[in-house]
């Protein structure tokens, strides 16, 4: 089982892309979409073969890389992390997919671009010395913003500066952190040590531990996104290319739900339970709002992404309950919405791909031409909008059903989401497929085999989890996770 | 057969019994417009004749012995609860995919499959023209699935399922003809609004897994009847706020408003969706938790006090539509107000008749008019029909034995169900005699929008000009003689359903000698009085003179209270002013995104720095010298002050 392979294997096969493309055209999709699918068998089967509990974090490599300050190369697995993971290496797929026949101009760069940052992603899910976390943080950052400023949208070059400072500034609060948590465990036992597991038994004083979390936690609140810093969201959403918008929903976001769980709520679990009113707030704020938001847009890929905004409000609620079925809710919803969101941009691009626009206004019954399409759309719309039967419904409940064990009022608030998402989800459904017909109905074509399969795999998936969550789920019922949440949540009492 | 296998086989059929549908579902939309008609029609209506005959089964293996079947298909989720959060001693709830049938789901079975068929040989006639007939029937496919999961349902979470779907199915069939605009925004209405309904529901889910750790319908009605006493704070929120849930699916006040327009959709749809079977889901809900609701005395009487608050509001509305559909639109309403104050005064079994009765004949009347209208080349204004009763004899007649029944003249199945309704008010704890005179008054009026229709569509002098176009399809003649068969018959049933919702439903008790001697005579005798008053009133609606006379008679009133009970009450404008635009405006006013331009502030003020500062940067060397030489100038005071100061410390 060696994860530094998988992230290697990316960058070569990134690498070899770029390079095949120079020497002849159209190879670097063929390469990049080997090169996951392979990576990706790759993972499964080792998952398979090894004999390692998974339940707990295993520890798989350990290297001194800067001696001098105690920083090491190491890398741990567990079934979050793996969730994560898998969940990346399929979204990768679909990305090299959509990008398919829309990307045209320095094309193996872009394949570079595009597995490099899935790279940086793989190496945020495992990395366990946080100054290798950090490292990979920046690393997944840098080749999305290419990715961003040279194959985006309009006003490509706004949208990727913003996204780098907003992710810039917050990450900065994070290594200040990180540098403060080592020099705390300098003081404790004369040795400096960025090793992830080295931290969870240090005896941390409250007082400080209060703004070490909130360090922590803005960088990873930044990334969710929550209200009110989402605002870099939606611009880079919308002028990324299809694949950099899939990639940013599906797969980016989740890093900071990722950053949440495993080092804010596991290395902070006093400072996290005093600050979790403020949180579980911010969380349900995002939710509405982002509704709202949504209901508002004009543009399909700004109303996809403050949807986006809403539904890790959910996952910032739950979190913040310490339930274990709100725990397993924000599980879910990580999953179930990385692919249904993923789908969205997806029907974005494609839509895109046809009449080049990205404005509501210019759509409108679409159905007449392209039934298959609509069918789709429909599907996940209604995932979006959290139709029982559909992955996002059981994320959904579980959420907002273990958030009310500890917060009632909110998560009735919370709750009036629910409305929202139907606002919003029928106003996108019915402004693209319904209606008059707006263009000429020679001038768009239903789905392509591609983009078939890239539907249908995606729809797949969302009905194998929302009829059989446990599937998912049965990885996260361990002792361990109960334990974790009931420390935290027994100190109050 | 062995004896050990029947139960078996039993529990196998009832667990496929929803799915047929949903294979045809499938099939129809993979394979869409490249069936023929007649594959398309035998497909679907072929699924749902499996299903109706395992529904058949599986209510004759239900007997005195065997009150329940269920069946477990599989594990959905599992809800892991903390230690000591709840009485009950268990570590995990499993959420199911099961089916549970009893006596309540069985009634609620046989309607969904019985009356979904006949609907759907209907359709197959009635939309054989459509160019995406395999999608209409596809979406009927799907809409029986969802129904049937809902009524089988053993918990709440997965009755939530088929609850949302038959809303997601209500949509899509209400937006058929997707590219008219009134369709559209009908479509999105019935949704939205039946979706603040289901919020109420999901935070009521909340609420009862918090309490008492259960979501399976059995556990929940056993512990709360174990945990809490009547008049509790708990079951009064719990049912509270399923209540919400129910209106907004039954189209209850105040979330009616949608299901008039929601007569947007094919005539077929009108009569399985918005008829028969999805808006009698809050009704099936309530009945469902009737041990819950029980411990709530207050919120059934909330139920009865809704119920009969929107069967009046719906019948006075429906005095003054002008359209064919939605006068059964705001007739089904009022109806549902009927089923609601019959389980508001606790006479579950008396509303859940009443629901089967009425799926009979409100779907004879909705399907029947819809022949009607096709026949009129889509003319649905009542004001343009007139003299149909020579013109159109067969559907006359059967349009007329559904209106016996819903007006409840003796003998007619409608007439069993709203007696025994009726009957049972005026000496409820819950209900009283001041709902027995709303009732009644319902009544009344009933039979006065029935006449109204009747004179106008079928009597007087014809004012539809050009030829008719009756069908003359075998199957729509099937199903709607089926139909009028079952409204005629259906108070046959009366003793069927009574014994097998003895074993749902608590005994009813009550004695019911107080009543005075005189409430069944008038209940009985309110019909006619409606039709007297109507044969007299309405009279210049069925003269064959007045046509010609006066053509006044025949266009819709513009007089105030006309046009407000026209609109329902005017429901919609309020709702319009006081959520709808504040929404839309607030949307509007924060398209920017207001957070985002407090962030940007930032950007503009580093704008400002640098604009300032590159406007210094002209090139003239003169400014350079002059700005060099101030700044000298400057310096040399400041460090002449400070000299001066330390020196004279």
């Amino acid at each position: 089982m060696s994860i530094t392979l998988v992230m290697c294997g990316l960058l070569f096969g990134g690498a070899l892309a770029w390079l095949l493309e120079g020497i002849k055209p159209q190879s670097a999709r063929w390469v990049s979409l080997l090169t996951v699918l392979v990576i990706g068998v790759y993972f499964a089967i080792a998952l398979n073969s090894t004999a390692y509990d998974f339940s707990t974090l295993q520890l798989l490599v350990r290297v001194a890389w800067i001696p001098s300050f105690h920083i090491e190369y190491a890398l741990a697995l567990d079934y979050l992390s793996i969730v994560l993971i898998s969940l990346t290496l399929f979204l990768a797929l679909i990305c090299v997919l959509v990008s398919w026949q829309e990307i045209n101009d320095k094309v193996g760069f872009y394949y570079f671009n595009l597995l490099a940052s899935i790279a940086g992603i793989v190496g945020v899910f495992t990395a366990v010395d946080m100054f290798l976390f950090f490292f990979f943080w920046e690393v997944m950052l840098l080749p999305i913003t290419a990715l961003i400023a040279i194959w985006g949208h309009e006003d490509r070059h706004f949208a990727a500066i913003k996204f780098f400072i907003f992710t810039q500034v917050s990450s900065l609060i994070m290594l200040v952190a990180i540098i403060a948590m080592s020099f705390i465990h300098y003081q404790q036992t004369g040795q400096l040590s960025f090793l992830y597991q080295d931290w969870l038994i240090l005896d941390l004083p409250l007082s400080l531990t209060q703004y070490l979390m909130l360090g922590f936690f803005i960088a990873f609140a930044v990334k969710l996104p929550s209200v009110p810093v989402h605002s870099w969201l939606p611009d880079a959403h919308t002028q990324a290319p299809t694949a950099g918008s899939v990639l940013l929903a599906g797969v980016l976001l989740k890093t900071g739900a990722y950053g949440l769980i495993r080092f804010v709520l596991q290395l902070f679990p006093q400072a996290s339970l005093n600050f979790a009113p403020v949180a579980a707030t911010l969380g349900v704020v995002s939710i509405l709002y982002g509704a709202k938001m949504a209901f508002a847009q004009q543009d399909l890929k700004r109303l996809v992404a403050y949807s986006s905004i809403s539904h890790m409000g959910f996952v910032m609620l739950a979190l913040f309950s310490f339930n274990i079925i709100a725990y397993q809710g924000a599980i879910l919803t990580l999953v179930a919405h990385g692919l249904s969101s993923a789908a969205l941009f997806a029907l974005a691009g494609m839509i895109y791909s046809r009449i080049h626009s990205r404005d509501l206004n210019n759509m409108g019954g679409f159905w007449l031409n392209t039934p298959r399409m609509g069918g789709f759309a429909l599907a996940f719309c209604a995932a979006a909008f959290g139709l029982p039967g559909l992955a996002n419904f059981v994320a959904e409940f579980l959420s907002l059903l273990g958030a009310y064990q500890r917060y009632p009022i909110l998560t009735i608030i919370a709750a009036f989401g629910l409305i929202g998402s139907a606002i919003y989800g029928m106003v996108l459904f019915q402004s693209v497929f319904h209606g008059k017909r707006q263009v000429k109905p020679q001038a768009i074509n239903d789905l392509s085999a591609r983009e078939l399969l890239v539907f249908s795999s995606l729809l797949t998936l969302l009905i194998f989890i929302g009829l059989y969550p446990n599937s998912l789920l049965d990885f996260f019922q361990s002792e361990n996770i109960k334990l974790v949440l009931n420390n935290t949540a027994g100190v109050t009492k | 057969m062995t004896d050990n296998m029947l139960p078996l086989m039993t529990e196998t059929v009832l667990a496929f019994l929803p799915f047929y549908p949903l294979i045809s579902f499938v099939l129809l939309i993979l394979l869409g417009k490249r069936l023929s008609w007649r594959l398309a029609a035998s497909l679907s209506i072929a699924a749902m004749v499996l299903s109706a005959l395992s529904s058949l089964f599986v209510i004759s293996q239900l007997s005195v012995d065997i009150p329940v079947i269920t069946s477990h298909l599989w594990t959905w989720f599992t809800l892991s609860l903390a230690e000591g959060a709840n009485q009950t001693n268990q570590s995990a709830a499993s959420i199911n995919i099961n089916f549970y049938l009893d006596g309540l789901s069985a009634v609620m079975i046989s309607v969904v499959t019985g009356v979904g068929l006949l609907i759907h040989i209907f359709a197959a006639a009635y939309m054989k023209a459509d160019e995406n007939f395999s999608r209409f029937m596809a979406y009927m496919n799907l809409f029986i699935v969802a129904m049937l999961i809902l009524v089988l349902a053993d918990n709440l979470v997965l009755l939530y399922l088929g609850w949302e779907g038959v809303g997601l199915c209500s949509f899509l069939l209400i937006g058929f003809w997707y590219q008219e605009k009134a369709n559209v925004l009908a479509a999105r209405k019935a949704f939205i609004v039946t979706r603040i309904g289901d919020t109420a529901l999901a935070i009521g889910l909340f609420i009862l897994f918090k309490e008492l750790g259960q979501l399976t319908i059995v556990d929940i009605t056993q512990n709360a009847q174990l945990l809490w006493v009547a008049g509790d704070d708990k079951a009064y929120w719990i049912t509270l706020l399923l209540l919400g849930g129910a209106v907004g699916k039954s189209a209850q006040l105040p979330l009616q408003t949608w299901l008039p327009d929601a007569m947007a959709g094919p005539t077929p749809v009108s009569a399985l969706i918005h008829a028969a079977t999805m808006v009698t889901a809050g009704v099936y809900l309530i009945a469902r938790m009737n041990g819950l609701f029980l411990l709530a005395p207050e919120v059934m009487n909330y139920v009865a006090w809704l119920g009969a608050a929107t069967l009046l509001l719906a019948g006075i509305a429906a005095l003054a539509q002008s359209d064919i559909k939605r006068v059964l639109a705001y007739s089904t309403m009022s109806q549902i107000g009927y089923m609601m104050l019959s389980l508001g005064a606790g006479a579950f079994s008396a509303g859940v008749f009443h629901l089967m009765t009425h799926a009979f004949f409100k779907a004879l009347l909705f399907l029947t008019a819809g022949a009607i209208i096709v026949a009129l080349h889509h003319q649905q204004s009542l004001f343009k029909m007139g003299g149909l009763l020579k013109r159109l004899p067969f559907e006359t007649a059967l349009f007329a034995v559904g209106l016996v029944c819903l007006m409840a003249l003796p003998g007619s199945s409608g007439f069993f169900s709203k007696e025994a309704i009726i009957a049972q008010l005026w000496s409820s704890d819950t209900a009283g005699p001041l709902l027995w005179y709303c009732a009644i008054f319902g009544a009344l009026l009933t039979s006065i929008y029935s006449c109204r229709l009747f004179f106008l569509a079928f009597m007087g002098e014809s004012r539809f000009e050009q030829n008719l176009q009756p069908s003359s399809s075998k199957l729509l003649k099937f199903s709607l003689i089926a139909l009028a068969v079952l409204s005629l018959i259906g108070g046959v049933f009366a003793n069927i359903i009574e014994m097998s919702l003895a074993e749902v439903f608590p005994l009813d008790t009550r004695i019911v000698e107080s009543d005075p001697y005189w409430l069944h005579s008038v209940a009985i005798a309110t019909p006619f009085v409606g039709i007297i008053f109507s044969w007299f009133y309405f009279a210049s609606y069925r003269s064959k003179e007045s046509a010609a006379s006066n053509k006044n008679t025949f266009i819709a009133s513009s007089s105030g209270i006309a046009t407000f009970c026209r609109q329902g009450l005017a429901f919609d404008s309020f709702y319009h002013w006081l959520l709808v635009k504040p929404y839309c405006y607030l949307a509007q006013l924060n398209r920017r995104d207001v957070f985002d331009q407090l962030l940007m502030l930032n950007a503009w003020y580093v704008g400002l720095c640098h604009d300032v500062l590159k406007s210094s940067q002209t090139g003239k060397l003169r400014w350079y010298a002059a700005a060099i030489g101030l700044a000298t100038f400057l310096l040399l005071l400041v460090l002449s002050v400070d000299v001066i100061s330390t020196e004279a410390s």
